[in-house]
C-alpha cells in the first residue's frame, strides 16, 4: 500500500517532524517501499535507515540502539537483498533501506572475554596467545571481513596478532567498534575483537609513544596553573563574559598553519 | 617478475633467528626480496583429508597476496610454511573441480590457478641467486665446521613437492660448501623429528630426535643445520630431556642455515641472531674462533 504525495492531491494531516531521537523524518513526496523484517513484510518509507525504518513500522528499541551515530556498535544488522546469495552487513542506524531487503538486527553476539588487569599486563604477544588461545583456530577464511560493517580487515588484524605485531593488530582494529558481528561469523569461532581491544589496550598503555606535551600540561593543571584562572571565570558576571566572548582573540580563518599566536598567551 | 618472501608466523615470534639472518644475507647480497605487504598464517599442516578444503584457503590466499604483488614466484624460509604453500598450490594447478570450489568460496579475492611458483630459499639460493655468488660475497668463510646436514620431512615429502629429489640430494651439502663448511651427511638426515606429537606424546618424540642426533655425532659432525622452526624446538629447545631420555652425553649444537650463512657472509649479531640459540652453540662458534 504504498501512496505517493502529489501536489495536486489535498495534503495528509501534516507528520510532526523531529530532528532527533526516535522519530522519522519523512521528507515531502517519500514514497514506500517494501522490507521483511525478521520475516515480516512492512511498508517503510524509502531513504530512512533501517533503525528509523523499524521504528517507523513500530519496533521500539530497548536494546539495539544508543549513539544513532554509527560509532557505538549497538545495531548491527544483516540482511540478503532478492536474487543475490551474499550475507549483507551494516549498522542500523546508518545503512538506508532498500527495497525488499529481508533483516535482522544482531544487538549482541556472545564472545568470551579474557579476565585480566591491564595495568598488570606486559605488551607481549605471548600474554595475548595464553588469554585467548582461540587465536590459533583461525582457518583464514575471511568470513569475519566479510561481516564487518565498519570495513575492518578482521583477518589482518587477527594475523597481525599471530605474528606477534601488537602495533599492526591495533592500527588496522582501530576503526572497530565491538559490534560483535565478525565473531557470529567465525569458523574458528574466535571473539575477533575482544582479542583486538586486548591489542588496542596494551599498546596505547605500553607501546604507543607518550605525548610530552599532554604531560606536561597535566603536570601544570596539577599544581595549580589554571586554579585562579577558572574562579574568575566562574564567578564572572554574565554580561562580562559576553563582553570577553566577543573581544576573544581568533585565529585569521586563511592563515597558513603555524604562523598565529595569539598576544594573550599565559596559559599557553 | 619480482619474488615475494612469505615469512610464516613463527619467524615473527619465536624463530626470529630463522628470518633476521635470512633477510640481512638478501640485503647483503643485493638481492630483491620483498616481504608479503598482506599476508596470514598458512596453516602449518597440509590436510590430508580428500573433503577439506576449508584448510588450503589459508595457504591459496597468501598465493593470491603474491600474485596481487606482482611475483610470479614467492619463497620461504620455514620448511612447513613451504610445504603448505606448495602443496596448496599442486592442487590448485591440478584438481579443476576444487580449484573452482576454492575459488568460488573466496569470491572476495582474485581467482587464482597456480599462477606464482613455491620455492624454498634453498631453491632461491641456488636458482636465483647462485652458488657462485654466495662464495664470493663470503667473507668469513666456515673453514673446518662439520655441520650435518638435517632436511626433516616437509622439505622432501611428499615427492611432488621435495626440494629435490628424495635420495638424491646436495642441495644442503652445496650451501654448507659454498660457505666454506664441511658438510655432513648421517642415516637420520630426513628422519621425522617427532614434530607435533611433543605436545601429545613428547616421550615419542624425544627418542626419534635421539636417534637423529645421535646419528649426526656417529657420522661424526660437531653441529646441525636446519629450516624448521618445529624441527629446532624438537633437538634443539627440548634436546635436555632428548639427550638425558636416550643417554647422549654430547650436547649438539644447532643452527638455522640462514644463520650460518649470515655469518659467513661476515655479518653482526643483530643478523645472526645467536642470541636465540642454546649456549652450547654460541660456545662451538667461539671455540672455532668465529666472530660472534
Ligand atoms: S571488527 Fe568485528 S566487532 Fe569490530 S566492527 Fe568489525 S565486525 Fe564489528
Ligand atoms: S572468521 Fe574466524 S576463522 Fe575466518 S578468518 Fe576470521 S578469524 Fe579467521
Ligand atoms: S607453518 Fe608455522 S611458521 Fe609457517 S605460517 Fe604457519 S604457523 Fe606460521
Ligand atoms: S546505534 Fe550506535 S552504531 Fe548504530
Amino acid at each position: 500500500m504504498s501512496h505517493h504525495h502529489d501536489s495536486k492531491e489535498p495534503k495528509q494531516k501534516k507528520k510532526v517532524q523531529v530532528a532527533t531521537g526516535d522519530r522519522a523524518i519523512l521528507p515531502e513526496g517519500a514514497t514506500t517501499i517494501p522490507v521483511y523484517i525478521m520475516g515480516k513484510r512492512y511498508e517503510v518509507p524509502e531513504t530512512l535507515t533501517i533503525m528509523k525504518a523499524m521504528e517507523y513500522a513500530g519496533f521500539k528499541f530497548l536494546r539495539g540502539a544508543g549513539c544513532r551515530g554509527g560509532i557505538c556498535g549497538a545495531c548491527p544488522t544483516v540482511y540478503r537483498k532478492p536474487g543475490d546469495y551474499k550475507l549483507h552487513f551494516g549498522l542500523a542506524c546508518q545503512t538506508v533501506v532498500e527495497p525488499d531487503m529481508y533483516l535482522a538486527q544482531i544487538p549482541f553476539y556472545p564472545a568470551n572475554r579474557a579476565a585480566y588487569k591491564i595495568e598488570d599486563l606486559e605488551p607481549n604477544p605471548e600474554i595475548i596467545f595464553s588469554l585467548y588461545p582461540e587465536l590459533f583456530r583461525c582457518v583464514a577464511c575471511n568470513n569475519c571481513t566479510k561481516a564487518c560493517p565498519m570495513g575492518v580487515d578482521v583477518l589482518g588484524y587477527i594475523s597481525a596478532l599471530k605474528q606477534g605485531d601488537i602495533a599492526r593488530a591495533a592500527e588496522i582494529s582501530f576503526d572497530c567498534i565491538q559490534c560483535g558481528m565478525c565473531a557470529s561469523r567465525c569458523m574458528g569461532e574466535l571473539p575477533q575483537y575482544h582479542i583486538a581491544q586486548l591489542a588496542r589496550r596494551m599498546y596505547g598503555r605500553a607501546i604507543m609513544p607518550r605525548a610530552r606535551h599532554l604531560a606536561k600540561r597535566v603536570e601544570e593543571i596539577e599544581s595549580g596553573k589554571y586554579d585562579e584562572m577558572l574562579k574568575s571565570l566562574q564567578t564572572m558576571s554574565h554580561g562580562e563574559l559576553e563582553k570577553r566572548y566577543k573581544e576573544r582573540e581568533r585565529e585569521p580563518d586563511m592563515a597558513p598553519n603555524g604562523t598565529w599566536l595569539p598576544a594573550n598567551d599565559p596559559y599557553l | 617478475m619480482k619474488v615475494s618472501y612469505y615469512p610464516g608466523c613463527t619467524l615473527k615470534t619465536k624463530a626470529k633467528n630463522l628470518e633476521d639472518a635470512a633477510v640481512a644475507s638478501m640485503a647483503a647480497l643485493g638481492v630483491d626480496f620483498e616481504e608479503l605487504t598482506r599476508w596470514n598464517c598458512c596453516g602449518a599442516v597440509h590436510s590430508l583429508a580428500d573433503d577439506d578444503l576449508i584448510h588450503q584457503v589459508a595457504p591459496v590466499r597468501d598465493l593470491v597476496r603474491a600474485m596481487e604483488q606482482g611475483s610470479d614466484k614467492v619463497v620461504t624460509l620455514c620448511s612447513m610454511c613451504y610445504n603448505t604453500l606448495a602443496r596448496a598450490n599442486l592442487l590448485m594447478r591440478q584438481d579443476e573441480v576444487k580449484r573452482k570450489t576454492i575459488n568460488d568460496f573466496m569470491n572476495e579475492e582474485k581467482d587464482y590457478h597456480g599462477e606464482v611458483e613455491v620455492l624454498h630459499f634453498l631453491n632461491f639460493l641456488r636458482d636465483q641467486v647462485g652458488w657462485d655468488t654466495v662464495r664470493n660475497a663470503v667473507k668469513v668463510p666456515l673453514n673446518g665446521l662439520k655441520v650435518a646436514m638435517y632436511y626433516g620431512c616437509t622439505l622432501m615429502r611428499p615427492r611432488n613437492v621435495a626440494i629435490e629429489p628424495i635420495g638424491d640430494t646436495r642441495i644442503m651439502g652445496e650451501f654448507l660448501e659454498a660457505i666454506g663448511a664441511a658438510p655432513v651427511d648421517f642415516p637420520e638426515a630426513t628422519t621425522c623429528c617427532g614434530s607435533y606429537q611433543i605436545l601429545a606424546n613428547p616421550e615419542a618424540a624425544h627418542d626419534v630426535s635421539g636417534r637423529i642426533l645421535e646419528s649426526a655425532i656417529r657420522a661424526g659432525a660437531e653441529a646441525m643445520v636446519l629450516s624448521c622452526p618445529l624441527c629446532e624446538f624438537n633437538l634443539s629447545k627440548k634436546q635436555p630431556e632428548v639427550l638425558k631420555k636416550n643417554k647422549i652425553s654430547r650436547e649438539v649444537p644447532v643452527y638455522y642455515f640462514t644463520q650460518l650463512l649470515a655469518m659467513a657472509l661476515g655479518l653482526g649479531q643483530e643478523a645472526c641472531r645467536f642470541d636465540l640459540n642454546s649456549e652450547c652453540s654460541v660456545e662451538l662458534l667461539k671455540n672455532k674462533n668465529f666472530p660472534v
